[in-house]
């Protein structure tokens, strides 16, 4: 892979919009998508008329119940009468949706895209949004065990914590910190004040997964403008440029894989940071969203991404490293812990959080150091997928 | 950083009604092998640097289907994605990508086993919109097709000899066609006086499904030159969604299509198709869906096509031949893998590759693909040698 450091149509990021995220929202998919676009569109200071091309995210079609659901949602998302492109690397696809969009702008086929991304999860309520993660596995090997997602997440949580020797109360730290976050999210559906004690306390859904571990069902969409560098100047004095972008889907097999440590998402990163010039991420990256479904995942993926030393996410996040006025403030949005889990529009809200938080635009969630350089991760599929993105005002 | 792309290998699996001895992901390990190996003898673990896999999770059957992506083509832990779309979007994307300068060598993948699905028609009924249109239960998802010729044939006055002479032109280019499966030597007569399926299309008008699986190799051009002595460069792909409400969208005429097509002419810097091409490779899952098609790709003006096509100038032999391949009558429709079928067709008749289907001509075409009914999304891409 070559590095090309003189990206000749550099993308920036110039708006960005959120819908509510809630669970059972009346509105279709296809409106939610609409929201949030128009949202990011009068941010950028641009019409429908202006985008160029569409970048449409969403994870299983199952979850709203259509079948090729980039298409059902092309004219929610704007995309009549445009060149439309939906990607998809299931949880991950958040993230996904900037990455699409950098390309379509740094190829010059594009100078303006619409990314929007859209999950409407309650649709699928027979009899739990769950369900439909039954039909995520080997259709041979593994669906005639009947696996549940949260089992395979209680296995990961358990080997992690016995390799790095970490305990129930540190984690329940960073669902404690993130529910406080999402105090100040507008969008936030599961914000709330807790301690360390009520995670303890809540019900436990698989050893050692319990109910205050986990972000929520959720409806939502996210959406973003993503303009090439003369148009980015024109509309705005805060362009929030994509420098990094990085991308790895390891094996299908995650029974062979090492649970203790996201290798995947260090793959990505490590992508990522090669394109954007970043050998020490620890002391470049001055605040970071990190995907994190599940509070000891926070953790997990820091180290993935090295923002932390292998084991070492516990311990700053005690020491209070990641909080809002930390040294390295990490899911400043609440993340999905707080806000909420429309799978794909959540991770696509982290890039619209560093956007607004390096542009200095996000008002009572703005962190206390200044910010210069972002990165927002999302991970998917079986334990397997990650994307990053690295911005940068 | 404007370097050209071009198509450095490719490979195929399948093409058969119903591949018996392999899973979809042992097709796709076939197809990726031969196109590793036609692209010079390239290592996908160290010489490819991203990988885009075209697929939709309700055809697979699985929820999340690109979880099953990255070991057959030989992505694991590198920068694999899926694209819910046609295989010729997942090109798009890799052309895309290699325009930025930061990949070098980018694979396009795309795989289908229809034979594999029980519920195809309660599938496609998913497909459309749950508040208006799928409230109506249609019986046969053809139908909106069929809506389309009605319309269609009824604005331009297209005589139904005209869909016949597709079918019995497709079919008979099909023979010479090693992967088609449904070639066939048959008169507008046979055609003509079969049952309607869906008014007007009759069986033989609407395509049959296939399983198969293609990969293809994109590299940028300095790579391109050391990999392949007969690079086939892309000089022009585009893609549009037209509207996806059926209410809306212009059921006489394939806008889609038309502005897709005009967009990569823009890109090719050709003016006039007819003269600048040599063959086009388009969809045609339905006759009358290549007539449609030929006219957006101004190839032919608007409501024109079937002149031409009875005079013979779509022939192999003609004027500007059209699906020498057979298309997707003679070959199937591989799903999703379909823009990628166009693809290889032409790639090898623009190698000189297409053995007995060889044309005298070939060194520029336009290849086309449409998504199927319900959508209306259309890609296009022009390719030279």
């Amino acid at each position: 892979m070559s590095r090309n450091i003189y990206v000749k149509h550099r993308p920036a990021v110039i708006g960005a919009g959120l819908t509510l995220f809630r669970r059972r929202l009346l509105e279709t998919p296809k409106e939610l998508a609409w929201i949030a676009a128009k949202q990011a569109l009068e941010e950028a200071g641009l019409t429908l008329r202006d985008i160029d091309c569409i970048v449409i995210g969403s994870a299983p079609d199952t979850f709203d119940g259509v079948h090729m659901k980039g298409e059902y949602l092309a004219d929610g998302a704007g995309g009549v009468g445009k060149p439309v492109m939906r990607v998809f690397v299931g949880g991950a696809t958040g993230v996904m949706v900037p990455i699409a969009a950098w390309w379509h702008v740094a190829s010059g086929h594009c100078k303006t895209v619409l990314a929007v991304a859209e999950e409407k999860m309650s649709d699928a309520d027979i009899p739990h949004p769950q369900a439909v993660f039954r039909y995520i596995w080997d259709p041979v090997t593994e669906v005639p065990l009947q696996p549940n997602l949260i089992w395979i997440f209680a296995l990961e949580m358990h080997r992690y914590m016995y390799k790095c020797g970490v305990k129930k109360e540190d984690i329940a730290l960073v669902s404690v910190k993130n529910k406080r976050n999402a105090l100040d999210h507008p969008a936030a559906q599961v914000a709330a004040n807790i301690t360390v004690e009520d995670v303890l306390k809540s019900e436990v859904l698989v050893w050692p997964v319990q109910l205050l571990d986990i972000s929520p069902v959720s409806d939502g969409a996210a959406a973003i403008v993503v303009a090439r560098e003369d148009i980015a100047r024109r509309q705005t004095d805060t362009p929030v440029w994509i420098d990094g972008v990085g991308w790895a889907l390891d094996t299908t097999s995650w029974t062979n894989r090492d649970l203790a440590f996201p290798e995947y998402a260090n793959v990505a990163a490590q992508m990522a940071y090669r394109m954007a010039g970043i050998t020490n991420p620890r002391k470049e990256i001055d605040v970071a969203e990190v995907y994190d479904p599940f509070d000891y995942k926070e953790l997990h993926h820091m180290e993935g991404l090295g923002l932390a030393k292998k084991c070492e996410a516990p311990i700053l996040t005690r020491e209070g490293v990641t909080q809002r006025d930390g040294d390295l403030p990490i899911n400043p949005s609440g993340g999905l812990l707080g806000v909420g889990n429309p799978i794909a529009a959540a991770g696509t809200m982290k890039v619209a959080e560093i956007y607004w938080q390096l542009a200095g635009k996000a008002g009572k969630r703005q962190v206390k150091k200044p910010v210069y350089t972002g990165l927002a991760h999302a991970w998917g599929d079986l334990m397997q997928a990650s994307t990053v993105v690295i911005m940068r005002v | 950083m404007s370097r050209r792309v071009a198509i450095v290998g490719i490979g195929w699996y399948g093409f058969r009604p119903v591949v018996e001895e392999a899973s979809f992901r042992e097709m796709m390990f076939e197809a990726a092998v031969r196109a590793y190996e036609d692209a010079g003898g390239i290592n996908p673990r160290t010489d490819v640097d991203a990988f885009a896999s075209c697929q939709e999770d309700f055809w697979e059957g699985i929820a999340i289907a690109d979880e099953f992506a990255p070991e057959p083509i030989g992505g694991t832990l590198k920068p694999v994605f899926t694209i819910p779309g046609d295989g010729l979007q997942c090109v798009a994307s890799a052309y895309m990508m290699i325009k930025t300068g930061q990949f070098d060598v980018v694979v396009a993948e795309s795989h289908a086993k229809p034979s594999d699905i029980v519920n195809m028609h309660d599938i496609m009924l998913f497909a459309m919109d749950p508040l208006t249109t799928r409230a109506i239960n249609m019986p046969n998802y053809h139908a909106i097709a069929a809506l389309e010729a009605q319309a269609y044939m009824g604005r331009y006055n297209i005589p139904r000899e005209a869909l016949a002479y597709v079918v019995v032109k497709d079919k008979r280019n099909a023979l010479l066609n090693e992967r088609a499966s449904y070639g066939a030597n048959l008169t507008i007569d046979d055609v003509l006086s079969m049952p309607y399926s869906v008014s007007p299309l009759t069986k033989l008008d609407i395509a049959p499904l296939v399983d198969a699986a293609v990969v293809v190799v994109l590299a940028s051009e300095d790579v391109a030159r050391r990999l392949s002595d007969t690079p086939v460069w892309i000089d022009g792909i585009h893609w549009i969604t037209e509207d996806p409400s059926l209410e809306y969208h212009n059921w006489e005429f394939p806008i889609h299509a038309r502005m897709a097509a005009e967009a990569a002419y823009r890109m090719a810097g050709i003016e006039n198709p007819i003269k600048e091409l040599h063959f086009a490779e388009v969809d045609a899952r339905y006759s009358f869906k290549e007539l449609q098609f030929i006219e957006a790709l101004k190839i032919a003006p608007p409501g024109e096509a079937y002149k031409l096509l009875l005079e013979g100038a779509f022939d192999r032999d003609g004027l500007f031949p059209v699906n020498p391949s057979g298309g997707a009558l003679g070959e199937g429709v591989p799903l999703e893998v379909h823009g990628l079928a166009r693809l290889l067709n032409a790639v090898l008749q623009l190698r000189g590759e297409a053995g007995r289907a060889q044309l005298d001509k070939a060194e520029r075409a336009v290849v086309h693909s449409w998504r199927g009914v319900p959508t209306t999304t259309s890609v296009v891409a022009v390719l030279s040698r």
